[in-house]
């Protein structure tokens, strides 16, 4: 498959005072389109690091970031902000669900920075929240909801404006066994059926097995491990 | 007591973290501060002009006015009337002169200093006595006026409010040139916001013949003036009205006094509503802040009523601290300030000083404390009916 | 606008607080509606004086009479269309405390002089037929509950009689209303002729005179006509628009509008803290969710405008009730304090004022915090929620 995502020669250093932390080191990764990658390692590693410059959320102090063929390390914060909001959808460890809205409104929200209207917006949202299977649950607010329920409203707010690069971070890292299952299953349905190309980072082996490949990150630098 | 020892133990640990909730504190205290702040004052307004119109009037010097005239200027006298008042009995005399002042005034256009516009200002017409008549009047600089000159001596305060009253310098009031040849102060009085001259020339001046507004007598004792009473309104040549000095100005005083308490007091109590939802604002979001403090605390033992009287206590002792800063703010910066105003009764300007007195200071500060135990009761509530375990498990 | 519901959930989000703000700022703007109010009574005959009468007083002093004869003379000054008179009577009705002002008039030249006063034409003739009647201000019939018929007593305190007495009576002949919102009527009018002839002194004097220009007359320039007609006379004039003389009597008060300024400030500064300590938590206990809203791809200008737009939400809603509540009370306190203090009136312009200030403090409240959000670090702020 073509390449989505590639980058070059990547470092990420963070000035603390007068210490210099390296935590990215002179990276290459390519990405296929299509891939769902499991990124892992010991924590401080980089590995969430690795995944914030893919979405365009943190820039490199060096080399190059290209998604879908955009330069991301070039781009200014606000083109950045208007690339993510149609190319990149974020599911993170503790969801954040905004509390103060229902599940179908938490789903709408990527839809606000678009200009349909009220009525297509909920007919999105809905498709959205029937492919991960709360239709039922549309108007409970987070609260209300499972830890599952709750990240499962948070996948189709991830997909609902239909991005082809899924950007997970610890996804199950705060479910149980049985739960994680559940979506881990989910996404990967959303990889194989709806072609969504996802990188997840996990500490969790038997997560990664559920992606294609795994990566082990490990002081900023890759080491490749084939997938099982 | 346990209780006790509780209620300081939780009241200290409340306070020792005061510091991280400085922001929401911050907002109680400020907001307590200016509503004593205001209320302070306006109502030193009311009491300052109060002072000034009391201070002039003494309890043993009487004034007589035409019955049911409610000022002076309404009032009217004839000489023949003035001389039966002054030579009444029960009237103080030096040797064989009555000491008594029939007077007059008109009132004439003056511009203010502060403001450059022209205001009323009293030009007084008296008779040789009006300084022994009153309690605490002395000229300050220059002479008296000379009888039957335009001259006129000017009130200390008068003299700071108003353009061109210096001693020494000549003013027009319509057609006739008068001039400044000394000032007086009265003790703080409303008579030193006026202009005195000879009763002669003033009415001359300003062609009255022969009348009088009021006369002023010093009575031997002040409990004669019942007795003088009695006995001018016995006399069929006369029809007076017969009161202490003081009564006299009191009266005089109520409108005005009474206008700005009118306005004070219920804009103190709308402040004061306002200061509460402050408080209570900053009250609530302190317990919430403070939640698994609490929660850890009622586990380990300590009863609900000390947490929600700490809580109380926390919010009055904040609240007082405003009152205190608002206070002294407001004696800091209007006590002693000199303004002067309209006193519709005698339709001429008095001036006078703020006075920020130690009762309104009290008062503001029980107002404080009022607005710091409101507002920190429902807070006290919430903070006692914390579900202990769910706030556990927040941690 | 497809935000609202959002922001509007947002404000809600800790009801008790934002409920408690709204209320702060209720407060804050009752308090405007009502010292703004204030404020309009002190110069509420400026604002209502007719820009085409002016007043002519003794220059030496208000209190000094001019002569009767002067009406001739001022009617036939260039620029003067019409003249009457007014004077001071100065009693009071059963209690010296009611003291409210009465004038002896020439009947019909005063209405016609004050075209804004209304009154029946058959009251109108009734009075003026009648030497002893006196027509009252609306006002005060309802607050002493006068009717047509009445025999009002007033005691006088300047004024006695040729008698000797200080009674004087009048039958109730009419009641005048006036359309103006801001006009006061807390006061009584009865005829000179029965003034003239019953007072024991200063006959042949009036208290002013009050003319009406002519069209297109410059009133500066009759006013200084009427003046040198009587300068170096006994009585000298001082003739002004009828606007600068209720205005030299509302400065004579002080600085009113400073005192009400100085009031309203020290509030707002209170209000301004509380919202905006309100809004700075708001957005404190939401980092991570502001955030979010970040990675979704909302702009940071979006994420301020969503924070102000909240602080000026609870600023709108406290304060249009706080003003609307503000209106309601003025209302009833002009109508019931109307004698003691005329022309309470909350103005269009105040309103709009209001209106202007709430949003200004809706945005100075918010914007530190809606700052803070907008330049949040999405990285810094999702790994330390």
């Amino acid at each position: 498959m073509e390449v989505l995502a590639e980058l070059k020669g990547v470092s990420r250093v963070y000035q603390k005072g007068k210490e210099r932390v390296e935590v990215l080191h002179e990276l290459d990764l390519r990405i296929p389109g299509g891939d769902f990658l499991a990124l892992m390692g010991p924590s401080g590693s980089g590995k969430t690091t690795l995944l914030n410059l893919l979405g365009g959320l943190d820039k490199p102090s060096s080399g190059t970031v290209t998604v879908g063929g955009a330069e991301l390390s070039s781009m200014s914060n606000s083109q950045l902000s208007h690339w993510r909001s149609t190319h990149v959808g974020f599911i993170f460890q503790f969801y954040n669900l905004l509390p103060v809205l229902t599940a179908r409104k938490n789903v709408e929200l990527p839809l606000l920075l678009t200009k349909m209207g009220g009525a297509e917006r909920s007919k999105r949202a809905d498709i959205a929240l029937s492919i991960v299977g709360l239709t039922d649950r549309a108007k409970h607010y987070p609260r209300e909801l499972s830890g599952g329920q709750e990240q499962r409203v948070a996948i189709a707010r991830a997909v609902v404006s239909d991005p082809t690069l899924l950007l997970c971070d610890e996804p199950t890292g705060d479910l149980d066994r049985e739960t994680a299952d559940e979506i881990l299953k989910l996404l990967q349905i959303l990889n194989r059926e709806h072609g969504k190309t996802i990188v997840m980072v996990t500490h969790d082996a038997q997560a990664a097995g559920y992606a294609s490949r795994t990566l082990h990150v490990d002081k900023g630098k890759l080491e490749t491990r084939a997938a099982a | 007591m346990a209780s006790v020892r509780q209620l300081t133990a939780i009241t200290w640990l409340n306070i020792r973290n005061l510091p991280q909730r400085l922001g929401a504190s911050m907002v109680a205290v400020i907001g307590v501060a200016a509503v004593v702040l205001v209320f302070a004052a306006v109502l030193s307004m009311a009491k300052g002009f109060e002072r000034t119109m009391v201070a002039a009037g003494a309890d043993d010097t009487a004034i007589i006015m035409r019955s049911g005239s409610t000022s002076e200027l309404n009032s009217g006298l004839s000489h023949e009337q003035t001389l039966i008042v002054a030579n009444a009995p029960g009237v103080e005399k030096d040797g064989d002169r009555p000491l008594a002042s029939a007077e007059l005034y008109v009132v004439v256009d003056i511009k203010k200093k502060s403001t450059n516009e022209e205001a009323n200002v009293p030009l007084r017409g008296v008779q040789p006595a009006a300084f022994e008549v009153r309690n605490n009047v002395e000229l300050v600089e220059g002479r008296m006026f000379e009888p039957g000159k335009n001259e006129f001596v000017v009130g200390r305060a008068a003299q700071q409010e108003f353009i061109g009253l210096e001693v020494g310098s000549t003013i027009r009031f319509g057609q006739t040139d008068w001039s400044v040849v000394g000032a007086f102060s009265a003790g703080g009085s409303v008579s030193e916001s006026e202009l005195w001259t000879d009763v002669r020339v003033l009415q001359d001046a300003y062609r009255r013949g022969n009348s009088y507004q009021s006369i002023r007598v010093r009575l031997e004792d002040e409990n004669d003036l019942a007795a003088l009473e009695k006995l001018l309104k016995d006399d069929p040549r006369i029809d007076p009205d017969v009161l202490s000095e003081k009564a006299y100005y009191s009266a005089q005083a109520e409108p005005l006094s009474r206008f700005i308490r009118l306005i004070g007091y219920p804009l103190t109590i709308l402040m004061s509503i306002g200061a509460v939802f402050g408080a209570l604002n900053s009250m609530y979001s302190s317990v919430s802040a403070r939640g698994k403090e609490i929660a850890t605390l009622r586990a380990l033992g300590f009863g609900p009523v000390p947490v929600m009287v700490s809580t109380i206590v926390e919010s009055t002792l904040l609240a007082a601290a405003g009152g205190v800063i608002g206070g002294a703010a407001a004696f800091l910066i209007f006590n002693g300030f000199r303004v002067s105003t309209l006193n519709g009764a005698s339709f001429s300007q008095v001036v006078f000083d703020f006075a920020v007195t130690g009762d309104l200071l009290l008062q503001g500060i029980v107002a404080a404390l009022i607005i710091g135990v409101i507002g920190g009761f429902f807070p006290a509530i919430r903070a006692a009916r914390l579900p202990v375990a769910q706030a556990l498990r927040e941690l | 606008m497809k935000y609202f519901g959002f922001v509007w959930k947002n404000a809600w989000r800790k009801k008790v607080r934002t409920t408690l703000t709204i209320m702060s700022v209720l407060v804050a703007f009752l308090l405007y509606a009502l010292l703004s109010a204030i404020g309009y009574a002190f110069t509420s005959g400026a604002n209502i004086a007719d820009a085409e009468r002016l007043v002519v007083i003794d220059k030496i002093s208000l209190i000094n009479p001019l002569p009767v004869s002067y009406a001739g003379r001022i009617a036939a000054t260039p620029g003067v269309e019409s003249v009457t008179h007014a004077s001071w009577f100065g009693g009071y009705y059963q209690d010296p405390r009611n003291q409210m002002p009465q004038f002896p008039v020439e009947p019909r030249e005063y209405f016609e002089m004050y075209p804004e006063l209304n009154i029946p034409p058959e009251q109108l003739d009734a009075w003026a037929s009648n030497r002893i009647g006196i027509a009252v201000g609306e006002e005060l019939a309802t607050q002493f509950g006068w009717k047509i018929g009445d025999r009002i007593p007033l005691q006088a305190t300047i004024w006695t009689k040729e008698d000797g007495g200080r009674a004087w009576e009048f039958d109730l002949e009419g009641i005048f209303s006036t359309d103006d919102p801001r006009g006061g009527t807390g006061y009584m009018l009865f005829h000179y002729d029965y003034f003239e002839e019953a007072r024991a002194f200063g006959k042949g004097t009036v208290g002013w005179y009050i003319l009406r220009i002519a069209g297109g007359a410059n009133p500066v320039e009759v006013a200084n006509a009427v003046d040198a007609q009587f300068a170096n006379s006994p009585n000298e004039t001082k003739t002004s628009t009828e606007q600068a003389f209720v205005e030299s009597f509302s400065k004579q008060f002080g600085n009113i509008a400073l005192i009400v300024s100085l009031i309203l400030g020290a509030v707002f500064f209170t209000l301004l803290l509380v919202s905006g300590n309100t809004m700075a938590q708001s957005v404190r206990e939401r980092i991570s969710e502001l955030a979010v809203l970040k990675t979704l791809g909302f702009p940071d200008r979006s994420v301020l405008a969503i924070v102000l737009s909240e602080s000026v939400l609870i600023m709108l809603i406290g304060g249009l009730l706080g003003l609307g509540i503000g209106w309601l009370l003025v209302q009833a306190l002009a109508s019931n304090l109307g004698a003691f203090l005329p022309g309470l009136f909350l103005s269009p312009q105040a309103a709009l004022g209001a209106l202007g200030l709430i949003v200004a403090a809706g945005i100075a409240a918010g914007i530190f915090p809606a700052l803070k959000a907008m330049r949040l670090s999405i990285v810094d702020a999702l790994a330390h929620p």
